[in-house]
């Protein structure tokens, strides 16, 4: 029996056994019985969710379950990983088996409503490319008709790519796999002609691969994917927490904030800054959380601009730049509404 | 004397035997009501709560991605449905061609197993001993990431004549294409086959009547092929060859045999076959020599003597763990989801579960098809099985 299949018959049991009205209103103070969260990543995708040698997973998908644990706890260490496919990950959510999703999903309107979730927020603008091997000669994705194509199983990506192909009169063959580690090595087999994926993926897929140097990633971006943190629907509560984490990350990047200077912004004599870090008001507490969870975030995890550097960004090996993800003053697409 | 006659006691209601007993089926069937619809009930009102969407409209709607292969015209504008019927044939495909392959396979190497020569025993034995040890999933992975990715890329196709191609995209062999005046070929081909049922019948009562015997199936061969060769050559050849060509990054036209579907149905046939030899050989060792000798003692050969007298015995023990073996392939033809072949698991009970998110009704479709597939094949095999079975007088 193959992984997910068992992940949907726990699903099937878990949702034909438990009781009514077990989780509304009531995820954070499980959350704080337990003593620390229960986060979905993605299992390997370096830069988002990537657990080395040691089994220490690091990225931003992870650094955003880190700033939750933060928030809640105090202290960011408290938190458990649990690794999940494609497939599996939303059904791990809806059954409460983690208490947030972390996994580069695509905020899309179906899983927003059918599947019974809310996405907090976009830790990561991204689109869907294409990564093919030099030695094809091709330039652009227009010419991939009657190409062979590695996608990974049950993501938005399968759709857009097939509506792209149908949109452009081309013809494909999808090769469909559970992990996206399968799919890069069928591509570096020559099993198929094109690995497609949101970018971001394709660039972290690329420095895995033995010769990444003979692989390009085509300009084409096909699709808006959005990439964020879910949640169940029905607990506003911990939707709440779990978004305003996010939000005070950019936040702190705008307000010049960062896990260094902290302890000496709380001195500043900005009002904004005095509210969000806990000195002055209590919008912290608000939350049901300590009234300084905000600035025990900045401290332990960072600003926005310091997880994507230390992640995916200068400070890493993918070497991504800000981009759509630049803060909204920087010309990027990256607002939070403001601490108030 | 008084006699006296005793009536037994007639015992109160509750303490009937025959009333208890059914009142305790009616409770319990009650309970097992109750609690399903307790099941039912529960899961309704969760998903209602969590808001995920539940019911089987997904069904009609259009699926948007594409399948690896598809035995019925599909496309990305199809609809769930749809998807499902291509899956389950996808699933059905393989496991009728691996139980036809593991069957064959499995009966000569039983036999060979119990050849007097040794080369042949110990290497029935060698193969019986390593692929039913190795967990079949390991099999799988071994055909698939081992041999088969180890093929080259279409450019460098290994080719036979320019019309059979393999490379590591699959098999390209040559496909049929059927011209107008085809069907007097499939015509002349039934009235063989209907020619072939008389002939067999009337040889057959010929040899019980007087003893002598007639070569029907070399005569039904030559019917079997002749009639239909006539009628393709009467008719001016209705067949062309279409021949698989590169084009651009995949060979065009042809038929494709895949390396999901090479890999999955060559560990399937090969791992199941290992066991169906096994039975094959306790079922020939379980009729007594006596019948070897009895027959030898006749005049029989021992070609004649195993056709005749050993495996029509053999059977009645073969058959039901026969049985057994064919629904196990079936059942682990699911591990395609593994390898990437869209089969009824990774296709529907996979891709199609994620994309709606109806995991529920999906797992339950998908479970219940297995379940009939393999109560029909149960029911068939029995059918057969009463047939075949010793009838005692």
């Amino acid at each position: 029996m193959n992984g997910r299949t068992l992940t949907a018959t726990l699903v099937t049991t878990v949702l034909l056994a438990t009781t009514s009205g077990a989780y509304a209103g009531t995820t954070l103070n499980a959350v704080k019985e337990r003593g620390y969260v229960k986060c979905g990543v993605s299992d390997g995708l370096p830069g988002f969710s990537y657990a080395d040698e040691k089994g220490k997973f690091s990225g931003i998908d992870v650094d955003l379950c880190h700033a939750v644990a933060a928030a809640v706890f105090g202290d960011s260490t408290k938190v458990k990983f649990t690794p999940l496919t494609a497939k599996e990950r939303f059904t791990a959510l809806q059954t409460g088996e983690i208490d947030v999703l972390s996994r580069n999903s695509t905020w899309t309107s179906s899983r927003d409503s059918a599947l019974g979730l809310n996405f907090t927020g976009v830790t990561y603008y991204d689109g869907q490319g294409f990564l093919v091997n030099k030695k094809l000669g091709v330039k652009s994705a227009k010419e991939l008709d009657g190409a062979t194509v590695c996608v990974q199983a049950g993501t938005t990506t399968e759709l857009n790519l097939s509506d792209y192909f149908r949109a452009h009169k081309m013809k494909y063959t999808p090769i469909t796999y559970d992990k996206s580690d399968e799919s890069a090595k069928a591509l570096e087999a020559g099993r198929c002609d094109v690995l497609t994926s949101d970018q971001s993926q394709l660039y972290a897929q690329r420095i895995k691969l033995a010769k990444p140097g003979d692989y390009v990633v085509l300009p084409e971006v096909i699709s808006k994917e959005p990439l964020g943190p879910v949640v169940r629907h029905g607990d506003d509560d911990w939707f709440d927490i779990v978004k305003w984490t996010l939000f005070v990350m950019v936040d702190a990047e705008e307000l010049g904030i960062d896990s260094k200077n902290v302890e000496e912004m709380k001195k500043s004599t900005n009002p904004d800054i005095k509210r969000m870090l806990g000195v002055e008001g209590d919008k912290g507490k608000d939350f049901g959380l300590a009234n300084d969870w905000m600035a025990v975030v900045v401290k332990q995890v960072g600003n926005y601009g310091e997880i994507f550097a230390r992640n995916v960004g200068k400070g890493s090996p993918l070497q991504i730049e800000r981009g759509l993800n630049a803060l909204w003053t920087q010309g990027g697409l990256q607002y939070a509404p403001p601490v108030r | 004397m008084a006699a006296y006659t005793l009536t037994p006691a007639r015992p109160s209601f509750w303490n009937n035997p025959e009333i208890r007993a059914i009142a305790f089926q009616i409770v319990a069937l009650a309970a097992t009501v109750a609690f399903g619809y307790y099941l039912f009930e529960n899961t309704q009102t969760n998903l209602r709560r969590l808001g995920i969407a539940s019911g089987f409209d997904f069904l009609s709607s259009s699926s948007g991605f594409g399948i690896l292969q598809s035995l019925i015209p599909y496309s990305e504008t199809s609809s769930y449905g749809r998807v499902f019927w291509v899956a389950l044939l996808n699933t059905l495909l393989v496991s009728a061609l691996g139980i036809v392959l593991a069957t064959l396979l499995g009966f000569v190497i039983g036999i060979a197993r119990l050849s007097k020569n040794w080369l042949i025993a110990k290497l029935a034995l060698t193969y019986i001993e390593t692929f039913r040890n190795i967990p079949l999933l390991l099999q799988i992975f071994f055909w698939y990431f081992a041999v088969l990715r180890a093929m080259p890329s279409p450019r460098q196709s290994l080719s036979v004549g320019e019309a059979v191609f393999l490379n590591i995209r699959g098999l390209y062999l040559p496909a049929p294409q059927l011209q107008p005046g085809f069907g007097w070929v499939l015509a002349a081909l039934g009235l063989a086959l209907v020619l072939v049922a008389i002939l067999v019948r009337w040889a057959h009562r010929r040899q019980l009547g007087t003893g002598r015997q007639f070569p029907a199936i070399s005569v039904s061969l030559a019917l079997l092929l002749g009639l239909p060769l006539l009628a393709f050559w009467l008719t001016g050849s209705p067949l062309v060859w279409q021949v698989p060509e590169l084009h651009g990054f995949n060979f065009q036209g042809g038929l494709a045999i895949i390396p999901e579907m090479a890999s999955l149905l060559l560990a399937l046939s090969i791992y199941t076959a290992a066991f169906i030899a096994e039975i094959v050989r306790a079922g020939i060792q379980a009729v007594s020599h006596g019948q070897t000798e009895a027959s030898f003692s006749l005049g029989l050969n021992p070609s004649l003597t195993l056709r005749l007298i050993i495996l029509p015995q053999a059977l009645r023990v073969i058959i039901p763990p026969l049985t057994s073996q064919y629904l196990n392939l079936i059942k682990n033809s699911s591990l395609a989801a593994a390898i990437g072949y869209p089969d009824l698991v990774a296709a529907f009970a996979g891709t199609v579960l994620n994309q709606t998110g109806q995991a529920i009704e999906c797992i339950a479709i998908t479970m219940a098809v297995y379940l009939t597939i393999s109560l029909l094949i149960s029911l068939l095999m029995n059918g057969y099985n009463r047939r075949v079975a010793l009838v005692e007088r």
